[in-house]
């Protein structure tokens, strides 16, 4: 019974079969025997491209009406320009009556000033104001112009010069101003992509290189040589490098935040065996350390064509305004069309060029002024080892002497506004001139803050014991 | 508006296509030939990657001798320009001992402070030896001495605002100002060809930035509704804040800008104006007061004036005027004034004594003198110019005049046939300019006298025959025949 009904089905099959077949029986087309199922399959394919071709489902886009958009705009209410002023942020400057060399006149009162960095006291040296007065008169005051359109004055390329022959590198370019050379020079250099490994005590121009240059940024602890090395080791393992990647370490040879001098040697060391180049800012240590006042290269003795760029800005121990950056042939001809701080704004003027001129020429010839500083800093060393509630955080060598406070009140305000208040006292009561910490919102450095005191070879032996004497008895009565 | 004629843009593409074929070879023939001489880097990536300065070595260089000449004296309208040569090709050039007394029309020295003046340099030289060229300390530590103090009360008043702020550097105060007034969450809607210092300073702040077209109102009012309506952008949260950064003059395109169609917007959409006077202030309007007194604006709407010092009074340096809590506050937060080293005290007192002359306060109506002549100087310049045929950009009453050049090849040519003649001119390319604009810039100074501007336009019109770029036609009424072959080199 089921055979045949099994029968049967395969005969309707065959029968089915031979039907559809049957048009196509005897066509070949291109050498291929036409079936029924072509046919099948023809038909599926048009299906597909019908399909295909269809526009997918999208929800009508309903745009904003012109009146919805008046009605938004209406309502919208911004937030004031500036937040509301408070008490603290109305605290006026002591104004100066005189120069400011070790000793100047506020209010009419003398004065003792440890708040210029005017390390060599050439504030007020003849010979830089002799040479200062030259060129006003025969070059006015302003240049007038950016480099590269008749803003080149020739004591630029004389001052140029001589700061290579002064530090021995090929090559010097001048900036019109201190604390746009570093954020100048690093977006030259490090673009997107690049990675930077930077101490965290950096000062805010570089920390605005840094952010402008869009590279990738990796901070180590400050002035921490482990710390350096454990971030060189990761970043050289997680990155198997890439032919075109460059690598940086930027640090400060005396960091202005805290006074703490950067190992060199040590920093040369590392650098030499991870690939990285090195950007140092000599702000505060050129014409301070080594013993002629090479910077930061002679005090440690390292050859300084090891440190590829080299910056600083002139507005400390040189008494100048403006700053330059030195390195090799390569680097210094690239700063001159791509940096923008030195293309798209006008040079330095003229005089203070000369000034500079005349410094380096006043340090060459008098290494005594050194001598002095540096033992100027080792009496206020003393004097100030036994303060009470701040300690001593920078090196014994450098010519920033910084008291951190020892026990933070928990808020970096707090803690501002009772060294401002110590710093007012001071300048009230003893006639002293003294930093205390200020910071910006924008600038990103968490180091402690304190008291500054910036010495000078002008300062004489009676200046430190006073200095001393009264931030010893200040801090005893605020800060217990 | 710049209209290119279409040969001119062809030829221009053309040249440019030619160096760059040939740069494109020289690169390779130099790459094969440092294949076979050791690579010296061990290790280290190249400091340059050779695309980036591709530009500098094979176009730049050739025409090198164009920019950066060093002077030997003060930027005066007569100028001694040193003499340079080179022995490897343009690649590096040495001074001579030797200069030219050439005819200044590239120095930024509107009212002629540029040099010594017989009021303001004796008082500077005072100002010199009481306080020296420095203070050596920030702003806030030791750095403000009275002269300082009298400086920023001294700009308030000028510019027309209740207190003012003054830096050492103009470039700075914009690149540290922006970010303290904006952040993350703000709109910064800036005009397409602002200064460089403008857009480093948007970039370093964090806001969004959005370009308007160039001194376009109804752009930016598309602009302002567009972006007030859709808000942050991916949170479409409301916008902190807005603000529209204009600058008086373009200093590449010498207009002014259109002040008081901006400002009633901003008003209407609670946006605040950011103006950049860093070529105006001093050199236009009656008192010299900038764009808002030519203008007639007043000086309540603006909520921020920006400024440079080193155009018209001849020193250096910038500003920013607002109102008294405004400029508190920027003394407690900007970085410029917190860590920057102050502004040299001989040069504050050159502002110092630039304004007193300009507002006659010496005794003497040099000021007003100065602020006719450079107005007369600039019209007749102009005119003349236009009359000649050349394509002259920039409105009336502006000092900044740029007349097109377009073609790489007469960049060169110009410049070295003005100084050939002892007319130093400046020249603008790429990548200051967009690629085919090519521009010759004169700025005209209220020291040049009437003798020196008709020499300086013979020049001109000489160099302008030789290389061809008298592309408009000269005005019929002159009795010199129409030029109909231009002569291309």
């Amino acid at each position: 019974m089921d055979t045949n009904l099994v029968e049967m089905f395969r005969a309707g099959l065959n029968w089915v079969t031979m039907a559809l077949d049957a048009p196509s029986a005897r066509v070949v087309l291109f050498g291929v025997r036409i079936q029924w199922h072509i046919f099948v399959e023809v038909l599926l394919g048009f299906v597909i491209v019908i399909l295909l071709s269809q526009k997918s489902y999208k929800p009508p886009k309903r745009p904003l009406t012109e009146q919805e958009i008046d009605e938004l705009c209406d309502e919208w209410v911004p937030e004031p320009l500036i937040p509301p002023i408070t008490e603290d942020m109305m605290h006026e400057p002591p104004v100066l009556e005189s120069a400011a060399g070790p000793h100047t006149t506020v209010n009419g009162k003398d004065v003792v000033n440890f708040a210029s960095a005017n390390y060599l006291g050439l504030i007020g040296h003849e010979k830089l104001l002799e040479s200062c007065t030259s060129a006003l008169e025969k070059y006015g005051v302003g240049s007038c112009g950016p480099r590269g359109f008749y803003g080149t004055i020739d004591v630029h390329l004389d001052c140029e010069t001589r700061i290579s022959k002064f530090l021995s590198t090929p090559d010097t370019i001048l900036y019109s101003y201190g604390l746009s050379t570093m954020f100048s020079t690093i977006p030259c250099f490090c673009k997107k992509g690049d990675i930077i490994v930077a101490d965290e005590g950096v000062h805010w121009g570089i920390q605005n290189g840094l952010q402008l240059s869009r590279s990738t940024i990796v901070y180590f602890k400050h002035n921490d040589m482990d710390s350096l090395r454990s971030t060189l080791e990761k970043i050289m393992t997680k990155n198997k490098r890439s032919k075109n990647l460059r690598r940086y370490i930027v640090a400060e040879a005396v960091y202005q935040n805290s006074g703490q001098i950067a190992p060199l040697d040590e920093i040369v060391k590392l650098k030499e065996k991870y690939k990285f180049r090195v950007i140092l800012d000599e702000s505060n240590s050129f014409g301070v350390l080594g013993r002629s006042g090479r910077g930061l290269a002679e005090h440690h003795g390292v050859p300084i064509e090891k440190i590829d760029v080299v910056t600083a800005a002139m507005g400390h121990a040189l008494a100048t305004e403006g700053g330059f950056c030195t390195g090799n042939a390569r680097i210094i001809d690239y700063q001159r069309l791509s940096s923008s701080g030195y293309v798209f704004s006008a040079s330095l003027p003229p005089y203070l060029a000369s000034a500079a001129i005349t410094a380096i020429d006043v340090i060459d010839q008098n290494p005594d002024l050194l001598v002095k500083m540096k033992q100027n800093i080792a009496l206020l060393w003393k004097g100030l080892k036994d303060i009470k509630g701040m300690s001593l955080a920078s090196d014994p060598e450098s010519p920033i002497v910084f008291l951190e406070l020892e026990k933070s009140s928990g808020s970096t305000k707090e803690d501002l506004l009772l060294l401002e208040k110590m710093a007012d006292r001071a300048l009230k009561e003893d006639s002293l001139l003294v930093v205390s910490s200020k910071k910006s919102f924008l600038d990103k450095c968490r180091l402690p803050v304190g008291i500054k005191l910036l010495v000078s070879a002008g300062h004489s032996e009676s200046d430190l014991i006073k200095v001393s004497e009264s931030l010893k008895r200040l801090a005893s009565e605020l800060l217990l | 508006m710049i209209t290119i004629p279409y040969l001119t843009a062809v030829s221009t593409y053309f040249s440019y296509g030619l160096l760059f074929a040939f740069g494109q070879l020289r690169d390779y023939s130099r790459r094969i030939f440092d294949w076979w001489s050791a690579n010296n880097l061990h290790g280290y990536a190249p400091i340059c990657l050779a695309h980036e300065d591709f530009y500098i070595r094979r176009l730049y260089h050739r025409i090198q001798d164009c920019f950066g000449r060093p002077i030997s004296s003060a930027p005066d309208a007569w100028v001694d320009v040193v003499e340079r040569f080179s022995n490897d090709n343009n690649k590096t050039l040495k001074r001579t001992t030797k200069s030219t007394r050439c005819l200044n029309l590239g120095s930024y020295n509107y009212l002629g402070f540029g040099s010594y003046d017989e009021y303001c340099t004796p008082l500077v030289i005072d100002s010199l030896k009481k306080f020296s060229p420095s203070t050596c300390s920030s702003r806030v530590d030791a750095g403000t001495t009275s002269v300082h103090a009298e400086l920023e009360e001294c700009v308030a008043k000028y510019v027309g605002k209740p207190a003012a702020i003054v830096t050492g550097m103009g470039y700075a105060t914009n690149s540290a100002i922006i970010p303290v007034l904006i952040g993350k969450g703000g709109l910064i809607i800036s005009d397409s060809l602002n200064h460089t210092s403008i857009v480093n300073g948007a970039r370093g702040s964090g806001a969004t930035i959005r370009v308007f077209q160039h001194n376009t109102p109804a752009h930016l009012e598309r602009v302002l509704k567009e972006q007030i309506a859709e808000g942050q952008p991916r949170t479409h949260r409301p916008w902190k804040k807005i603000m529209v950064v204009v600058e008086g003059i373009y200093s590449m395109e010498g207009e002014i800008c259109q002040l008081p169609e901006i400002v009633s917007i901003c008003k209407k959409y609670k946006a605040y104006v950011y103006l950049d006077e860093a070529h105006s202030i001093g050199a236009i309007g009656k008192t010299g007061r900038g764009v808002c007194e030519l203008l007639g604006v007043d000086t309540a709407d603006v909520d921020i004036m920006m400024g440079t010092f080193t155009k018209s009074f001849g020193s250096c340096g910038g500003y920013i005027a607002g109102s008294k809590d405004l400029i508190q506050y920027l003394k407690y937060q900007c970085p410029a004034h917190l860590y920057a080293t102050s502004i040299s005290t001989p040069s504050a007192q050159q502002i110092i004594s630039a304004v007193k002359v300009i507002l006659g306060e010496d005794g003497s109506n040099r000021g007003a003198q100065k602020l006719a002549r450079i107005r007369e100087n600039s019209n007749f310049f102009r005119a003349e110019l236009q009359k000649m045929g050349f394509e002259v950009l920039g409105d009336n009453d502006s000092p900044v005049m740029p007349i097109m050049l377009y073609n790489p090849a007469k960049i060169p040519a110009f410049s070295r046939e003005c100084l050939r003649e002892n007319v130093a001119v400046v020249v603008v390319g790429f990548p200051a300019t967009p690629l085919l604009l090519a521009r010759a810039r004169i700025c005209i100074s209220a020291s040049h006298s009437r003798e020196d501007l008709i020499k300086a336009l013979q020049v001109i019109s000489k160099a302008g025959d030789l290389t061809g770029i008298k592309y408009f036609p000269a005005a019929p009424k002159k009795q010199e025949e129409v030029k109909d072959t231009i002569k291309l080199d």
